[in-house]
């Protein structure tokens, strides 16, 4: 019995967990061809441009919490015996950073460039409970600049 | 109150230094979100209670590094730094620090 379940359970959250990935997938292509150049996010730089008229300077955040399916989690836990690449759970952290770093530039929305911008990653799961399906929160922030015509 | 993540505000001047600023929270979330967000992680997604309690988190402890420069006479903070902690399930601590610095505008710009 417990047997079955375990296995309807792992139908059930294989079939919406990949589901929800792929229309959130999809989701952020469409949203991130939408944003493609706009504003420009740069991770190193820390200047402006000399001689461009600053108007105004303010920071953005953008923030993602998504959580791994029991599948995925299950299947990592096997995949963790023997080693190698857990790609059940790359898929996870790929797009909660896409997320998080798609919010912030939506939230820059008319600024010209996001400088230094930084991406803060935490899994949330309890130490205590091996069997807590992990989550990973990320949050990206940077600052954007609106340059003067 | 200007904030940045650089060493400077692009297009104004740092005309005084006021030193480490910063601001922290500890948030959870009720027990029946926490269980709707439990549900939600068994099928996969994402946790939007979560991700709300990150951005409230997060605001909370901005506006407390905000009122920390107010007080010390600054109009403005560069370089801030958010760094984050798990400190029990489902709770967030967010904290937010940087340096408070009284700026003005560039003259002849």
């Amino acid at each position: 019995m417990d047997l079955l379940l375990l296995i309807l359970l792992l139908i059930v959250t294989f079939c919406s967990g990949s589901i929800i990935e792929k229309r959130h997938f999809k989701n952020l292509v469409s949203r991130e061809k939408a944003l493609l150049r706009f504003p420009t996010v740069s991770f190193g730089a820390k200047k402006t441009i000399p001689d461009k008229k600053i108007v105004n300077v303010r920071m953005v955040c953008g923030e993602a919490v998504i959580g791994a399916d029991y599948f995925k989690c299950f299947v990592s836990n096997i995949k963790n015996f023997f080693g190698g690449r857990m790609t059940s759970y790359e898929s996870v952290m790929d797009r909660a950073r896409r997320e998080a770093l798609l919010r912030m530039r939506e939230n820059a929305r008319g600024s010209s460039i996001i400088l230094n911008a930084r991406i803060e990653t935490v899994m949330v799961n309890d130490p205590k409970n091996p069997q807590s399906v992990p989550q990973c929160a990320v949050m990206a922030y940077g600052t954007a600049v609106t340059y003067g015509k | 109150m200007i904030l940045t993540n650089i060493e400077t505000v692009p297009g104004m001047k740092i005309v005084g230094n006021f030193g480490l600023v910063s601001g922290s929270t500890v948030r959870a979330k009720n027990a029946i979100l926490d269980m709707g967000a439990g549900l939600k992680n068994v099928v996969g997604g994402e946790l939007k209670s979560y991700t709300d309690l990150l951005t409230t988190a997060r605001q909370e402890a901005v506006s407390r590094m905000e009122q920390q420069a107010q007080m010390l006479g600054a109009n403005a903070i560069v370089n801030v730094r958010f760094a984050t902690s798990a400190i029990t399930a489902g709770a967030a601590e967010v904290y937010a620090y940087g340096t408070a610095v009284k700026v003005q505008p560039l003259t002849g710009v």
